[in-house]
C-alpha cells in the first residue's frame, strides 16, 4: 500500500520539468475534451441534469481526495459542508437578497472559515477517532439544518431563487452544463497543481508516515488543515450551485448517507488520484440511473458492484486501469 | 403493376398496424418515490397501492380504451435526485401525468420541471405550500397539517376548551403541524398558552408534562406528534395525573398507538382520516364503500395494515384516471383542466372539489373526530 503511493511520485520526479507540467494538465485537457464532446452526444435535458449532478459530485470528489488520498485523513461528515454550503447560498440569496455569485462565494467562504476553526482541534484526533469527530460533526449540520426550521425550512426544506449572473438568470441545461463542468474543471487544475507543488509531496509524505514527515521537517498541522478547508471549500461550492440548479434544497443533502456517498465515490474511483475521483463519481451518480431497470433489486445490485469493486480492485478502478495499462506499456 | 400493387399493400398494411399501434399505446404514468431512506414508510405503500390499482385498471379494460403503464423511481427522499428522476420521467420516459413526491421536499424540487414541462403533477405530499399559491399543473391528494388542526380546535371550541397547551416532537411531521396549529389557533378563539417540545428519540416527557401540570391556565392539551412519542406522551400524562382532555394528532390514528399506549389512551381524542376508521364508519357515510374496499384490498395482497399514505396514492392515481376519463385519453391540457373540473369525487381521503383557486379540494369533512372507548377508536358525534 505505502509503496505503491510513492512509486508514481519518484517516477515523475526523475522526468523533466516540461515533461511533467504535461504530464499534470493531461487529465485537465482529457477531461475538457470528453466534456465537450459530450453535448451534441446527449439527447435531452435529462442527460444534462445527470452529466450536471456527476460534476457536482466529482467536484465535491476531486476535494474529498485531497484530504482523504493525499493527506491520509478520513472524513465522513463533508456532506456536512456540501449542505452547508447549500443552505449558505440559499439563505443569502433569498432572504438578504444577496446577488447570487456573491452568496455563492460568501456562503463558500463561510464554510471554510468554519472548517478552519473546526479542525484544529479535529485534526489533532487520528484514525478511527478522527473519523468519528468528522462523523459527528457531518450529524450536528444534518441536524441543525432540519430543526432549526425558522431559517431552514425544517425538513421540508426551502426554495432557492434562479443563479442570476449580472443580473441575467441563468437557464437552459447547456449553461448549467457548462457552468458545472468549468467548475469541475477549474477544482481538477487546483487539485492537480496543489499535488505536483512542494505542498503536494509534503501530503503525501504524512500520509505514508507522520512522524516520518515530521521529522523530516513537514510542518504536519498545516499541511492537513489546508487540505481539510481546501476540499471543504470545494464541497460547499458544489453545493452551493447544485442548490442554485435543483432551485430546492432539503437536510437531505446534508445526511450520513450523502457522506458515505461521497466517501464511496472517492474509494472507488481510487484513492490518492484525481481522475480516480472523477470517475468514482461519476460511476456512482451513473449506477442508479442504470440500475432503475432492475426494479426491486436495483440495492443489492448496486451493493454487489461496490463490494465486487473493492474485492477485487481494491485500490480502486483508476489505479487499477493504470496498472494494466503501464504493465502493458500503452500509456507511454 | 403486380409488384407496384404490392408494395402499395406493404404501405397500407404498415401505415394501419401503425396506427392501431399508436391507439394501443399505453398511457404512462410517471411516478417518483420515496420507496428507501427515512421517508421509506410514505413511499413504500404508495409504490405497493399503484402497481396494485395499474394492475386492476389494465385487467378491467384500461382507461379510454388505453392500457396504463406505470413507471416508478425510487427517489430515497432526496430533492436532488427527486428532480432527476422527474426529469427522466417527463422528458425520457415521455410520461402523460406525473404521480409523487412522497414529501414536500421531493414534491417542490419537481414542481417547475412539471410546470416547464406542461405536464399534470399530482403531488402525495402534505404541506400547504404546494398547492398554495395554485399552480396550473399542479394538484395534491393529501390533506394538510392544518385542517387537522382546524378540526381539533373546533372540537375544543365546542367543549369550552379556549387556553391550549401544544406538546411536540422534533420530527417533520410535528413541526409542520405544530407551525400550523400556531398558526390557526387564533381564527377559533383558542390560545396556546403553552409550547413544549421533545426529541424524536426521548422516552419520557415527564418533565414537559410537569411545566404543563404547573401552569394553571391550560384547559386542554394537543399532541402535535408522529411515531412512538404520542404513546408515550399519553402514559406520562396519566401517571402524571393530569386530568385535562389530551388530543393526539391524526399522525397516530392507529390500533398500534392504543396498544402502546393501553388504558392510559382511555379519553384522547384526535382527528383521523375515514380510511383508519374504515369499519366502523356508518353505513350511511359516502366514503364507507371506498376506504373498505381499498383497506381490504390492500390488506390481503400485502399482509400489512394499511396507511394514510398508501391512500393518498389511492387518490392520485384515481383522480387521474378520472380525469382521463372525463377527458377522453391522455392529453396533458385537457387532462389538467378534467382534474381542475373535479366535482364530488369521493377517495380515501375525503370527497374532493378540485377549483381555479384549490388544488387540493379536500375540506374539514375529510376528518373525522375519534376517540378512545374500552381500548377501541369510536366516533364522536
Amino acid at each position: 500500500m505505502d509503496s505503491s503511493v510513492h512509486v508514481p511520485a519518484t517516477a515523475s520526479s526523475a522526468r523533466p520539468a516540461l515533461a511533467r507540467r504535461a504530464a499534470r494538465h493531461r487529465l485537465l485537457v482529457a477531461l475538457a475534451v470528453v466534456a465537450g464532446a459530450l453535448p451534441p452526444l446527449v439527447g435531452n435535458g435529462y442527460f444534462y441534469d445527470v452529466a450536471i449532478l456527476v460534476a457536482f459530485n466529482a467536484v465535491v470528489c476531486v476535494g474529498l481526495n485531497l484530504l482523504i488520498g493525499y493527506a491520509g485523513q478520513v472524513s465522513l461528515g463533508h456532506a456536512g459542508f456540501y449542505g452547508l454550503g447549500g443552505y449558505g447560498t440559499a439563505l443569502l440569496a433569498s432572504k438578504y437578497a444577496w446577488p447570487s455569485l456573491l452568496a455563492l462565494g460568501a456562503a463558500a467562504a463561510a464554510v471554510a472559515l468554519i472548517a478552519f476553526v473546526v479542525a484544529r482541534p479535529i485534526l489533532k484526533l487520528r484514525g478511527h477517532y478522527l473519523a468519528m469527530a468528522t462523523l459527528g460533526l457531518g450529524i450536528i449540520v444534518s441536524i441543525v439544518l432540519a430543526t432549526e426550521d425558522r431559517i431552514t425550512g425544517g425538513p421540508d426544506g426551502m426554495q432557492v431563487p434562479p443563479l442570476a449572473v449580472a443580473g441575467v438568470a441563468v437557464s437552459g441545461e447547456l449553461a448549467w452544463y457548462a457552468i458545472a463542468v468549468g467548475t469541475l474543471l477549474a477544482a481538477v487544475w487546483i487539485a492537480s497543481n496543489l499535488v505536483a507543488s512542494p505542498a503536494g509531496r509534503a501530503l503525501r509524505a504524512l500520509h505514508t508516515s507522520e512522524v516520518a514527515a515530521q521529522v523530516a521537517g513537514i510542518d504536519v498541522a498545516r499541511y492537513k488543515l489546508l487540505a481539510f478547508v481546501l476540499s471543504a471549500a470545494l464541497a460547499a461550492l458544489a453545493g452551493g450551485l447544485a442548490a442554485f440548479h435543483a432551485g430546492f434544497v432539503t437536510p437531505a443533502t446534508a445526511s450520513f448517507l450523502r457522506s458515505i456517498e461521497f466517501v464511496t465515490m472517492v474509494v472507488f474511483g481510487g484513492m490518492a488520484s484525481t481522475a480516480g475521483a472523477i470517475v468514482g463519481a461519476a460511476v456512482l451518480t451513473l449506477l442508479p440511473q442504470v440500475l432503475t431497470a432492475l426494479r426491486d433489486y436495483e440495492t443489492i445490485v448496486f451493493g454487489a458492484i461496490l463490494v465486487a469493486t473493492m474485492i477485487f480492485l481494491p485500490r480502486g478502478i483508476v489505479p487499477a486501469l493504470a496498472r494494466l495499462a503501464r504493465g502493458t506499456r500503452w500509456m507511454r | 403493376m403486380t409488384a407496384r400493387m404490392f408494395a402499395s399493400a406493404i404501405v397500407l398494411s404498415i401505415s394501419c398496424a401503425a396506427t392501431a399501434a399508436l391507439a394501443q399505446a399505453p398511457i404512462k404514468v410517471g411516478a417518483f418515490l420515496s420507496i428507501t431512506g427515512p421517508a421509506a414508510f410514505l413511499g413504500d405503500p404508495e409504490q405497493k397501492t399503484l402497481e396494485m390499482y395499474v394492475e386492476r385498471i389494465n385487467a378491467s379494460g384500461g382507461v379510454a380504451g388505453r392500457k396504463l403503464e406505470l413507471v416508478v423511481y425510487d427517489d430515497a427522499g432526496d430533492a436532488e435526485k427527486a428532480r432527476t428522476f422527474a426529469r427522466r420521467l417527463l422528458e425520457q420516459d415521455k410520461v402523460d401525468v406525473l404521480v409523487g413526491g412522497s414529501t414536500t421536499g421531493t414534491t417542490m424540487a419537481a414542481v417547475p420541471l412539471a410546470e416547464q414541462a406542461q405536464t399534470p403533477f399530482i403531488s402525495l405530499a402534505g404541506a400547504v405550500g404546494i398547492v398554495e399559491p395554485v399552480k396550473k399543473w399542479v394538484f395534491k391528494t393529501p390533506h394538510t397539517d392544518r385542517m387537522a388542526c382546524e378540526k381539533v380546535f373546533a372540537d375544543m371550541r365546542a367543549r369550552k376548551l379556549v387556553k391550549v397547551a401544544i406538546i411536540s416532537g422534533t420530527g417533520g411531521f410535528d413541526k409542520s403541524m405544530r407551525g400550523e396549529c400556531l398558526k390557526v389557533a387564533g381564527n377559533f378563539g383558542v390560545e396556546v398558552v403553552a409550547d413544549e417540545s421533545y426529541g424524536a428519540a426521548d422516552t419520557d416527557m415527564s418533565a414537559q408534562l410537569t411545566k404543563i401540570r404547573g401552569n394553571a391556565a391550560v384547559q386542554a392539551v394537543l399532541n402535535a406528534g408522529f411515531g412512538q412519542g404520542p404513546a408515550i406522551v399519553t402514559r406520562n400524562y396519566r401517571q402524571l395525573g393530569l386530568a385535562m382532555p389530551l388530543y393526539q394528532s391524526h399522525g397516530v390514528a392507529s390500533a398500534e398507538y392504543v396498544k402502546l399506549a393501553g388504558s392510559a389512551a382511555e379519553g384522547v381524542r384526535l382527528p383521523a382520516a375515514a380510511l383508519l376508521v374504515a369499519d366502523i364508519l356508518p353505513d350511511t357515510d359516502k366514503q364507507k364503500p371506498v376506504v373498505v374496499a381499498y383497506k381490504h384490498d390492500y390488506e390481503a395482497r400485502y399482509k400489512s395494515e394499511v396507511s394514510a399514505f398508501g391512500g393518498h396514492a389511492y387518490d392520485g392515481l384515481m383522480l387521474a384516471v378520472d380525469a382521463m376519463k372525463r377527458a377522453g385519453g391522455a392529453d396533458k391540457a385537457k387532462v389538467r383542466d378534467a382534474l381542475e373540473a373535479t366535482r364530488g369525487y369521493v377517495g380515501t381521503g375525503g370527497v374532493v372539489n378540485m377549483t381555479a383557486t384549490d388544488h387540493m379540494g379536500l375540506d374539514e369533512t375529510a376528518f373525522r373526530m375519534l376517540e378512545v372507548k374500552n381500548g377501541a377508536w369510536v366516533l364522536v358525534r
